[in-house]
């Protein structure tokens, strides 16, 4: 890694092209440039993670600190290219008046013609989309669950401002749930009458399961609370008996069907990298969260006749 | 059930993965190769990505002493040594109950009994819904044998409500009237619909990105045709020799054990007009056009060239020849290197070879397709500017280091107008590293979905044998093969075969 004191983004961009030269100018093959706007003490974390998941997205990693934003502006940056996974990364430190104009740093780094992604691996602005570094990018990642303060509203705010391009990786983490559920329905084509998720207090996937289930199926669904870790069990009940999902160490479920033995599902909570990789897979609008997004309000909106309350 | 919609599936919602239904595999032949390095591997980590149902349940049937638990370990070990995705202990928990082992030769009516109550009780145990694939990883020769105790023992019969498959892997025949006695041996007893032949090159992400490439862009299918490509060059390059495998190799040679299924397979995909859709009958129709407009040329003597590798030194390593392997005998003339041209009788291609070769102790491990094209009709250069520019080529890098070429010609800086071929690359392996699978998994995957597109039928397979016999028919009228130092790009002849039309041998 380069240091570059008191620099532009023309020097970084220079010090990218310097940097693959001097590596032999090697095939990059990077397919998009993802920022991750990120605090100081949380940027090693994000930076590893991003680099795991670019071994399947080779791309520029822009990593973005926004720092105290009094007195005079000053942009500091550490600049290389991969050791051992194909890409490009980028630590951008700003201080000062330059931090509320972040994405004038930001634009001219972006890849030519090619997809943006963000990241806000801890703290998401409240809408993401007219964020001006959101606005920048075509997929607007958050993380509801890993925020800092005002977590249990997280999930509800983030819906709430729903822009086509967001998503959360609390939506990612229930892949393998909502999987393993329409799989089940594949094979028992009954109808569901009601259904309920259990996780522990706060749960953002839990709440957005409960909306995707309540969209999907049109029954009622509820919420229920248990120790964890996270979301562990799903309940579909039919008239032939219950479907259901039952996993308390976060690794392997037990998966029970109508007329049908128990039999055991690894289920294993995921880490963030595989989450990242997976959300950078599909950079197009994806439907089935903003329609679970915009249950999860409806879910919370102030009661009407139907609207039921959360338990 | 067909006509059921499922509420919680819906075609936006693009990030949940196709998962099997219930279903279970017995697996004929778990000791040999295939089954521990590609079969086994592959089921777990298809379970590792949460793409094999709950309770899917493995048999393994075979002539040894074990038990339930002995069978475990051995495909605990083939997954620890050969699995694409680490080891993880909940993932083996999820396998592991299902696993049963049936002892017993292929002849014997009591163990094929045993297996049929062993499968009706995974129905009962483990809820697979009486639906099972036969992965048949044994030599054709017993093909016959274990179709038929299936078929008696009432194991073959499928019902409304479940299916049963069965999974064959090449060679499918030795000639054309062979692979038609193999085929009826299968079609006795399963419908063509439930017979699943593997070619793995057909699983390859790389070969599937032939489709991709040619049809989802526009700046190549203009010029795929014979108004630009001079020729096509298909090459699958080992560099190790037989090995183990005299038994199964001596007699078979380079050309039946991969020219007539790999090559010509890539060779359609390369030739093929676009399918309307990529369904799996469209996709194979337009396959079977291609293979059915496939001619040899008419002096074979001149087109087609063999060769049998001799002592020599192969990446800094003192191999033996091919004669003096184990099991081969001294006066073998089974071919370990072979090359024929071959038309494709269409107006996009008339006229343009297609050069198809195969050998073992090549120079290196290759395999990729290079289409050349023609030179420019006029140069407006001197002849000093392009003395070093050569015909553009571009290259299909099946494996290793999968990707693309491109080369073509760029000027030199300096202040002389001087021009010479450069090559672009596309690296498959850099821009989509490690979620890309192995063959085997997508095509286990694709058995038990029911999923047939990247299956040759047997109509394909006949095709094939017919370009093929009258190659093989003539070299074994012929006396015997040329020989070529081990780790060389094989006998002269081959290259005299491409002089002779004015072009050489790409070097891959």
């Amino acid at each position: 890694m380069i240091e570059l004191t008191n620099t532009t983004s023309s020097r970084i961009a220079a010090e990218f092209v310097r940097a693959r030269t001097r590596a032999g100018s090697p095939v990059m093959g990077m397919v998009m440039t993802l920022i991750i706007v990120v605090s100081d003490e949380d940027a090693e974390a994000a930076m590893s993670a991003a680099q795991r998941a670019s071994r399947e997205h080779p791309a520029r990693v822009l990593g973005v600190i926004l720092g105290d934003g009094r007195g005079s502006a000053r942009v500091d940056a550490q600049v290389g290219i991969g050791g051992g996974w194909g890409g490009e990364i980028a630590l951008i430190r700003l201080k000062g008046e330059i931090v509320r104009y972040a994405e004038s740093v930001v634009l001219p780094l972006l890849l030519p013609d090619s997809p943006v992604a963000i990241w806000w691996p801890t703290a998401a602005p409240s809408d993401p989309a007219s964020d001006p570094l959101g606005a920048l990018a075509k997929r607007r990642i958050t993380d509801a669950a890993s925020v800092g303060r005002g977590k249990s509203n997280a999930m509800l705010t983030q819906c709430r401002t729903y822009a086509p391009g967001n998503t959360d990786l609390s939506w990612t983490r229930l892949t393998p749930w909502r999987a393993l559920l329409a799989a089940a329905l594949d094979q028992h084509p009954l109808k569901v009458t009601r259904a309920v998720g259990v996780a522990e207090r706060i749960s953002p996937s839990a709440d957005l399961l409960v909306a995707w289930l309540c969209d999907r199926l049109k029954v009622p669904v509820e919420r229920a609370t248990s120790e964890g870790p996270g979301l562990t069990e799903v309940v579909m009940e039919t008239k032939d008996g219950p479907i259901r999902i039952y996993r308390s160490d976060g690794r392997l479920a037990t998966f029970t069907s109508p007329n049908r033995p128990d039999r055991p599902v690894a289920l294993k909570r995921r880490e963030v990298p595989a989450l990242l990789a997976e959300e950078l897979r599909r950079l197009d609008e994806d439907d089935v969260y903003a329609a679970t997004a915009a249950k999860l309000v409806a879910l919370h909106s102030p009661p009407k006749k139907t609207a039921r309350k959360k338990s | 059930m067909v006509n059921h919609h499922n509420p919680l599936r819906d075609p936006l919602d693009r990030r949940l993965p196709r998962i099997a239904g219930p279903c279970g595999l017995v697996l004929f032949g778990v000791t040999g190769d295939l089954s521990r390095k590609k079969i086994m591997p592959a089921i777990y980590d298809l379970a590792n990505r949460g793409l094999l149902p709950p309770g899917f349940s493995l048999v393994g049937f075979a002539r040894r002493d074990w038990a339930d638990q002995d069978f475990a370990q051995i495909v605990h070990d083939a997954v620890k040594e050969h699995a694409r995705t680490p080891f993880r202990e909940e993932v083996w928990k999820q396998l592991a109950e299902g696993f049963r082992f049936v002892p017993g030769n292929f002849d014997d009516d009591h163990a094929f009994e045993q297996l049929r109550r062993t499968v009706e009780e995974l129905d009962e145990l483990r809820g697979t819904g009486g639906n099972m694939a036969f992965y048949l990883a044994i030599p054709p020769s017993f093909f016959g044998t274990v179709v038929g105790q299936l078929k008696e023992h009432g194991l073959a019969d499928q019902s409304a409500q479940s299916w049963r498959r069965v999974v064959v892997e090449k060679p499918f025949g030795h000639d054309l009237a062979s692979a038609r006695e193999l085929n009826a041996v299968l079609d006795d007893v399963f419908p063509p619909e439930a017979v699943f032949r593997i070619d793995h090159y057909l699983g390859k992400e790389t070969v599937q990105n032939i489709l991709a490439m040619r049809f989802a862009n526009n700046m190549f299918e203009p010029i795929w045709n014979a108004n630009y490509v001079d020729h096509v060059q298909i090459t699958m390059a080992e560099d190790i020799g037989i090995g183990g495998r005299a038994g199964y190799y001596d007699g078979i040679g380079a050309a039946r054990d991969v020219i007539q299924n790999h090559l010509l397979q890539l060779m359609a995909l390369v030739a093929m007009e676009e399918p309307i859709s990529f369904e799996a009958d469209p996709l194979r129709q337009e396959k079977e056009k291609v293979l059915a407009a496939t001619v040899l040329p008419n002096r074979l003597d001149l087109t087609t060239a063999r060769g049998q590798y001799t002592a020599g030194w192969q990446g800094g390593e003192k191999v033996i020849g091919y004669l003096d392997e184990d099991g081969i005998a001294k006066s073998s003339t089974t071919e370990t290197f072979a090359a024929i041209t071959v038309h494709v009788e269409t107006r996009r291609w008339g006229g343009v070879p297609f050069y198809l070769r195969t050998g073992k102790r090549l120079g290196r491990r290759v395999t990729e397709v290079a289409v050349v094209f023609k030179r420019v009709p006029h140069l407006p250069f001197t002849e000093t500017a392009t003395e070093e520019l050569t015909q553009n080529a571009l290259v299909i890098r099946v494996q290793p280091d999968e990707g693309m070429t491109m080369r073509f010609g760029s000027k030199v800086p300096g202040t002389a107008m001087e021009i010479r071929d450069v090559n672009m690359d596309f690296a498959y392996g850099g821009s989509f590293t490690e979620a890309s699978a192995e063959a085997y998994e997508r095509l286990v995957l694709d058995v038990l979905l029911g999923d047939p597109p990247l299956f040759p039928r047997h109509e394909e397979v006949e095709l094939s044998w017919k370009i093929l016999d009258p190659v093989l028919e003539h070299w074994a009228r012929k006396g015997k093969p040329d020989p070529y130092p081990a780790g060389t790009w094989g006998p002269e002849a081959a290259d005299k075969m491409l002089a002779r039309d004015g072009r050489v041998w790409r070097r891959p």
